[in-house]
C-alpha cells in the first residue's frame, strides 16, 4: 500500500484501504482559524449544543492578524468565546504564528496521524509524513459534529529527488520547477510521495517549504518520509507539551509512523535531479509560470513580501539575511518581513536576524499570514509589482487585480528589494 | 436570492472561461472573513474574472470552465457565490478537489464533462436535466456522468448541513 492508502486506513479503523475506496476517516486534529467564527455558525444550524470532538479541535487566529478592522476582532473574539463554550484548549492566540507552523511547532500532529483543516495548504503536515487536506468550512462543521469526514482515498504519485541542490537553489525552486514542468494540477487529487536521497539530505525547514506547495500543484495531499531528523524535531516538542521525558516523546513518535510498502502502486513517477535545478520565479497569474530568474531581470519592484506558510521559517529568515547584512533596499522598493511563527520571531532576533532587516530598511510585520491574501497588512496597489515568498500569485490576491505577484525563494525576494528589481542573490553577493 | 430547484430541468446561458480558474477570481480574498451570507456573497461572483458576470446572470445560466477549475483556496464562498448567484450548475473539463467538495455541500451542482467543454460556446443556450441525466446544447445531449447515491442525496438535500441535519436528527 501507499501512504495514502496506509493512513486513511487507520484513520478509519479498517485493516487496508484500495484506491477509489470512500472511507469514513476520523482526523486526529481538526484544523481552523480565522475562519472559526463563520463555522461555528454553521455548526449551529446542525441542532447541535456540544460539540463532539473538543480534544481534537484546533483554532489559531492568523489570517488577518492583529484584527484590522472590528469585523475582523469580533470573528476572533467569537472563537475565543466558543472555545471556551466548548472546552477547545488548542486556542493559539493572535501573534502566535501561522497554523501549519505552529501546530507543527506544538506537536500537536504526528507522523501517519491525520489532520484536516479549512485551509487548502494542509498538506503542509507531509513533511513529518502526515495525510494533511484541506476541506469546506461546512466540512468542518460536520466534523466538529460527528468526529468524521468521508474521504476518497486517492492514487498516488512518486516524485524522487537526486543529487544535491546548487548554491541559493532550495526547495521552493525545486517545487516550482515540478508545478512548471507538469502543470498547476500535475498532481490533481493525488497523494503526491517525496522520496529519494535528494530529500534525505534537506532539513525539515525546506520539506516543508515542499510539501506546503503541493497545494499549488492540485495534490489532495503530501508526503515525505518520518526520518530521524523528523523525530529529533518533533521529540522535544511532544514532551514539553506533554510533560513527559524525550525517551517516552520519541517512542511516541517512532509508534505512529506509517511508510509507504516498497511494492506500492503509482500512477506516475517523477525523477528530479535537484543539481540541475535552478533559481526558479512563478510569474503573474499562476504558479505554473515558471521562469528562470535571469529572465526577469528587467521587472521592476515595488514590495517585497517575505514569510507565509510557505516561507517564512528560520532558515528562510536566515538566507535572506545573508543576502541583506549591511546593505540597504532599493529607493522606492519596500520590504516586509513576517516570521511564520512567535518561536521564529524570537529565534530569529536571538540570532540578530531581524536588526539586519531593519537596518536595511525593511519592516517587520506580526507572526501570521500577512498580506498573503490580501487582507490587510501590506497589501498593493493597482499597478504594483510584489515579489513574494508565498504560495500563490493569484490575480487580485494581495488585494487588488490590477496587481503583479511574482513567487520566489527568500534569497531572490532579498536580492530582489536591494536591487528594486527581479534579482538573484550573487548579483548582491559575492 | 435566486438559488435553482435542481429538481427540474433549467434552461439557461452560457458563462465558458479557461482553464486553472482560481477561488481569488471567483471570489476575492479579501472578502473570506467579512461576508459569509448568500446576499453578501452573490455580488461578488466571479470579480476578478469577469466583472460583468455578477450583474447579467439568470437564474439557470451555466458556468463552463476548463481544467481544474476552483484551485486555490479552500473558502466555501467560491462555491456558494455561484450557486446563490443563480446558476444551475457549473461543467468543466476537471475541477480542483476542495471545490467540488465545497460545491456538492453547498448543494451547487459540479459536472466534469473534459469531451463537452470545447464543444459549447459562451452565450449559448443550455439545460441541465438533472433528472433524466442529460446535459442539451446546440442540438446536442451528453449524458451527466452518474454521482454516488449519497453525492446525490446531498446535492438534492441543498447541501452537507441540511443533509447532515437530517442525519443527525434520525440517530444515524
Amino acid at each position: 500500500m501507499t501512504f495514502v492508502q496506509k493512513a486513511l486506513a487507520r484513520a478509519a479503523g479498517v485493516e487496508s484501504a484500495e484506491v477509489g475506496q470512500i472511507l469514513d476517516v476520523r482526523p486526529n486534529i481538526a484544523l481552523s482559524h480565522d475562519n472559526t467564527a463563520p463555522i461555528r455558525k454553521i455548526w449551529q444550524r446542525l441542532g447541535q449544543d456540544r460539540v463532539a470532538i473538543p480534544e481534537r479541535m484546533a483554532f489559531t487566529m492568523d489570517h488577518a492578524v492583529p484584527a484590522p478592522t472590528p469585523r475582523h476582532a469580533q470573528n476572533h473574539q467569537e472563537a475565543r468565546d466558543f472555545a471556551a463554550e466548548q472546552g477547545v484548549s488548542n486556542v493559539f492566540e493572535v501573534g502566535r504564528g501561522i497554523c501549519h507552523q505552529v501546530l507543527s511547532e506544538e506537536a500537536l500532529v504526528l507522523p501517519g496521524q491525520v489532520i484536516l483543516g479549512s485551509d487548502s495548504h494542509t498538506p503542509h503536515f507531509g513533511w513529518m509524513g502526515a495525510f494533511g487536506a484541506g476541506v469546506g468550512r461546512s466540512e468542518m462543521a460536520v466534523i466538529w459534529a460527528t468526529g468524521e469526514m468521508w474521504l476518497r482515498v486517492p492514487e498516488s504519485m512518486k516524485v524522487t529527488i537526486t543529487g544535491e541542490l546548487q548554491p541559493w537553489v532550495t526547495s521552493k525552486d525545486l517545487a516550482l520547477h515540478l508545478i512548471g514542468r507538469l502543470g498547476a494540477d500535475g498532481g490533481l487529487y493525488r497523494s503526491v510521495e517525496f522520496h529519494g536521497d535528494g530529500l534525505e539530505q534537506m532539513s525539515i525547514e525546506s520539506r516543508m517549504a515542499l510539501t506546503n506547495m503541493m497545494a499549488e500543484f492540485g495534490a489532495k495531499n503530501s508526503y515525505s518520509p518520518a526520518d530521524e531528523k523528523v523525530v529529533e524535531w518533533l521529540t522535544p516538542r511532544l514532551a514539553a507539551r506533554k510533560d513527559i521525558s524525550e525517551t517516552e516523546a520519541r517512542e511516541e513518535i517512532r509508534d505512529s509512523i506509517l511508510a509507504p510498502d516498497e511494492d506500492a502502486d503509482y500512477v506516475e513517477e517523477v525523477l528530479i535531479n535537484a543539481s540541475e535545478v535552478g533559481q526558479q520565479v512563478a510569474c503573474p497569474h499562476t504558479v505554473d509560470r515558471t521562469a528562470d530568474v535571469g529572465e526577469l531581470s528587467t521587472i521592476k519592484v515595488d514590495q517585497a513580501f517575505l514569510g507565509t506558510c510557505t516561507n517564512g521559517r528560520i532558515e528562510d529568515l536566515r538566507e535572506a539575511s545573508r543576502v541583506l547584512k549591511g546593505k540597504k533596499i532599493a529607493k522606492g522598493t519596500r520590504l516586509l518581513v513576517i516570521p511564520a511563527s512567535s518561536e521564529v520571531m524570537n529565534q530569529a532576533l536571538s540570532e540578530g536576524l531581524i536588526q539586519d532587516f531593519t537596518e536595511a530598511g525593511a519592516m517587520i510585520g506580526v507572526p501570521g499570514c500577512g498580506p498573503c491574501m490580501g487582507n490587510h497588512s501590506g497589501v498593493l496597489a493597482p499597478g504594483e509589482t510584489c515579489i513574494s515568498s508565498a504560495n500563490r500569485n493569484f490575480k487580485g490576491r494581495m488585494g487588488t487585480p490590477e496587481a503583479d505577484i511574482y513567487l520566489a525563494s527568500p534569497a531572490v525576494v532579498a536580492a530582489s528589494s536591494v536591487l528594486g528589481r527581479v534579482a538573484a542573490p550573487q548579483e548582491v553577493v559575492s | 436570492m435566486p438559488t435553482v430547484d435542481l429538481s427540474q430541468p433549467l434552461t439557461g446561458r452560457v458563462w465558458k472561461y479557461g482553464d486553472d480558474v482560481n477561488t481569488d477570481v471567483i471570489f476575492p480574498g479579501k472578502y473570506t472573513y467579512t461576508k459569509q451570507d448568500p446576499e453578501e456573497i452573490a455580488p461578488h461572483a466571479l470579480e476578478d474574472l469577469d466583472p460583468s458576470f455578477a450583474g447579467a446572470v439568470q437564474p439557470g445560466d451555466v458556468v463552463v470552465g476548463g481544467s481544474n477549475w476552483g484551485c486555490g483556496s479552500s473558502r466555501e464562498q467560491a462555491a456558494g457565490c455561484l450557486r446563490h448567484s443563480g446558476v444551475s450548475a457549473v461543467i468543466a473539463k476537471s475541477f480542483s478537489r476542495i471545490f467540488y467538495r465545497n460545491a456538492i455541500n453547498s448543494g451547487l451542482l459540479v459536472i466534469a464533462m473534459p469531451e463537452v467543454v470545447d464543444l459549447i460556446e459562451s452565450g449559448q443556450e443550455i439545460t441541465i436535466d438533472l433528472t433524466a441525466g442529460t446535459v442539451c446544447s446546440a442540438g446536442r445531449s451528453w449524458p451527466i456522468p452518474p454521482k454516488s447515491d449519497s453525492l446525490r442525496s446531498i446535492v438534492l438535500a441543498g447541501g452537507l448541513i441540511p443533509a447532515t441535519k437530517a442525519r443527525l436528527e434520525a440517530g444515524q
